[in-house]
């Protein structure tokens, strides 16, 4: 019996097209898909690189018109004041309306209690995000996450189901067979669509480099007053100030994620362009949540244990 | 500096549970170098926690906190590796039962089906399932790794019966020259490096399996080219295009197409890609297209080229259904194929199929994990081709119209290695 099915020439092997291209064009169906089959999406922006290159590739799919929904802002009140400039360029250059749902107005409000001026602010965001989605009436919710980030990360579909609480049960995952995304819920459901499900930290980084994505300065090597704790280096400011015993040091240093401040650790790197961060990035012996997150350190499925309850 | 590559394989880890699937993917990325420091301490620190060895491989990709409770693996976990000839896309499926239709998701987009099984235990019941669940989808490279052969002391004419069985499935359901490799995922045997334990074997390892076999197979296709419509994009100036995924063939401007099912032939103007090109398209690729014609083209429509596909609202199709609750002939369900929804109903069930005589035998409906030939006749009318010659055009899922839970997943004709 012959077998056609080896024998035609197939697009992967079509060596016009790489792995980015393929990466970039099944981005920009899912992000179409989802805009399409559902009533009010929105795209999370915390203004990290795999933000950046979402929001670029959401522009691309609907360009020349505008981007058909707004993107929002998770505001842990501990940002890089560098990275709130960028967010508020970025929606500008991309034209498109930036809603803010602010962590310390949750607090305020009494739906979260204060973890104090020096507490990490990161599991609070899942009560913020929830409210607003609720608030909004959105019904998909676009993220940036990959999968090769964590290991609850690389069981997720792409478009992820969520119930009238938000809440994701890895047990009872909907199929999603070859590239038919269903995004239909049903009221106080939503969906999380994560376009870049499947594209590795490298790829994230030579995608920008070859798009020229515009990013936050702080993902590149500065001189930083730090102190390194629990094996990150942390920058001291506002948010996190030296321990009895711990020496405040100046280092060059540059971001790996942008998380928030209070507990997003710093790497040490000179890598001041992209074809240096390239090269770092491709030889780390480290994860890039290893490297930075200390809230990831916590327990053994402590992405998973977030996610359930309606993390990003 | 890296530079990204053009040579990406697919691949989804089949068999039944408890053969050793998510060891062999822990084995081959761990002896790869594939996992960052941080996260093999992770691994080393969840089996010390759980009392399991120094380094339980399963855990590599048993994330969930109840896959490393309970030992099993509950759904696909995706890895992404590289080797200097090679990038991989890792579907570590679940082998249970229970769990086929995370099976079916993960091998749904594999170029290629790594057959883990139990040599001990040989060819199981569910590893045939999986093994004729890949067929249907359409993989057409197997690699078949006999693990466990310590716990045998790597005799060989146990191995030589597997090979045997393997073979003659595989020649059953369309599989060809299927590699049948020896192997201990716990202790490392012809996973990565070669093993001195089976002199009689001098066939590749794993790694060097994967990185010989040829890549893109799931997109290949032979029909015409096809464009389903996602969203029309309005031009600076007042024109309209079409935007979408393109796959079957390729497109330049001036080809003829039409458009379906409106049945417009009309001219391609020009093509926008995403990299500023804007007279070739070719498959695989987002594009949208400007059309010589005025047409009320819209989201659901396809734009094709000669073979045209077929426009019908009834086919026959092969299902594999995912719903505790059976199917009955009548059952009303949304379909949703490419880029169109519609309510669909099936209106017969033909047979299901039989995983120890790969026939086809009568039923009056379809139970949880059953394969089915099934008759669907939908509200309005799909523009689809065989699976066979488009897996895009040729696939689609059903869907509960009441909970939004995807309920079958659909491939239209029939399987080529059975008769009904």
């Amino acid at each position: 019996m012959n077998d056609p099915l080896n024998m035609s020439p197939s697009p992967t092997t079509d060596n016009r097209v790489d792995s980015l291209d393929l990466l970039e064009s099944h981005a920009i169906f899912i992000l179409r898909e989802v805009a399409a089959e559902c009533e009010r999406p929105v795209l999370l922006f915390s203004g990290g690189k795999d933000s950046a290159v979402l929001l670029h590739l959401a522009h691309k799919a609907f360009a020349p018109q505008g981007i058909p929904f707004p993107v929002m802002h998770i505001d842990t009140g501990h940002n890089f004041p560098e990275v709130l400039t960028y967010r508020d360029e970025a929606a500008q250059h991309y034209g498109v309306r930036l809603l803010i749902a602010s962590v310390q107005a949750s607090i305020d409000s009494g739906r979260v209690s204060d973890p104090g001026p020096m507490g990490m602010r990161n599991r609070l965001q899942t009560v913020t995000l929830l409210d607003a989605i609720n608030e909004h009436g959105f019904d998909a919710a676009f993220g940036g996450a990959r999968r090769d980030e964590d290991k609850a990360r690389a069981k997720e579909r792409v478009l992820s189901f969520r119930d009238s609480f938000g809440q994701w049960d890895p047990r009872q995952q909907r199929p999603e067979l070859w590239h038919l995304y269903q995004g239909k819920v049903n009221p106080g459901e939503h969906l999380r669509a994560f376009p870049l499900s499947d594209w590795t930290e490298l790829d994230v980084w030579q995608y920008i480099q070859r798009e020229n994505v515009p990013l936050p300065s702080i993902y590149f090597a500065h001189e930083r007053d730090v102190i390194s704790r629990d094996g990150m280096w942390l920058a001291v400011g506002e948010f996190i100030e030296a321990r009895p015993g711990e020496i405040v040091e100046r280092r060059v240093v540059r971001y790996r994620t942008v998380g928030d401040a209070s507990c997003t650790g710093a790497v040490a790197s000179n890598a001041s362009s992209l074809s240096a961060i390239i090269d770092e990035v491709s030889t780390s012996n480290v994860s890039e949540r290893g490297a930075t997150r200390a809230d990831d350190k916590f327990s053994e499925t402590a992405m998973e244990d977030r996610k359930r309850e309606g993390y990003f | 500096m890296p530079r990204p590559t053009r040579d990406l394989l697919r691949f989804a880890t089949v068999g039944s549970v408890d053969d050793g699937k998510s060891t062999l993917i822990g084995r081959l990325l761990v002896d790869t170098r594939q996992l960052f420091d941080d996260q093999l301490d992770a691994v080393a620190a969840a089996s010390a926690k759980r009392g399991v060895g120094d380094l339980d491989l399963s855990f590599v990709t048993d994330g969930l906190r109840a896959e490393r409770e309970q030992g099993i693996t509950i759904d696909v976990a995706y890895r992404y590796a590289s080797t200097p000839s090679r990038k991989f896309v890792i579907a570590d499926c679940p082998g249970h039962i229970q769990y086929t239709r995370n099976m079916a998701t993960g091998a749904s987009t594999a170029d290629l089906a790594l057959v883990v099984l139990d040599v001990a235990s040989g060819l199981k019941e569910q590893t045939r399932r999986h093994l004729c669940i890949a067929a249907l989808l359409g993989v057409r490279n197997v690699i078949v790794a006999a693990n466990k052969m310590d716990s045998i002391n790597w005799d060989r004419g146990s191995f030589d019966a597997v090979v045997a069985d393997v073979h003659a499935l595989a020649e059953k359901i369309g599989f060809h020259d299927v590699l049948v490799i020896p192997v201990s995922a716990l202790q490392g045997d012809n996973v990565v490096d070669p093993s001195a334990a089976a002199p009689w074997y001098n066939g590749p390892t794993v790694l060097s399996a994967l990185e010989n076999s040829p890549s893109g197979a799931w997109s290949s296709q032979h029909s015409g080219a096809r464009l389903p419509i996602q969203w029309v994009l309005r031009q600076d100036g007042g024109g309209r295009t079409y935007a979408g995924t393109l796959n079957g063939g390729g497109l330049h401007a001036g080809d003829e197409v039409t458009l379906l099912p409106q049945g417009v032939r009309t001219t391609i103007r020009s093509i926008n890609g995403l990299r500023g090109d804007n007279t070739e398209a070719l498959p695989g690729l987002s594009i949208d297209l400007d059309l010589v014609a005025e047409t009320d083209a819209g989201r659901g429509d396809i734009i094709a080229t000669a073979p045209l596909p077929q426009v019908t609202s009834e086919f026959e199709a092969t299902i594999c259904w995912f719903s505790d609750q059976p199917l009955r002939p009548g059952t009303r369900l949304r379909v949703k194929h490419t880029t169109r929804s519609t309510p669909a109903r099936v209106t017969s069930v033909a047979g299901h199929l039989s995983l120890d005589t790969l026939q086809s035998l009568p039923t009056e409906e379809l139970s949880l994990n059953d394969i089915g030939f099934v008759s669907v006749t939908c509200a309005s009318p799909l523009v689809i081709d065989d699976y066979s010659d488009n897996r895009v055009t040729g696939s689609f899922v059903l869907i509960d119209e009441r909970t939004n839970a995807t309920v079958a997943a659909g491939m239209i004709g029939r399987p080529a290695f059975t008769t009904l």
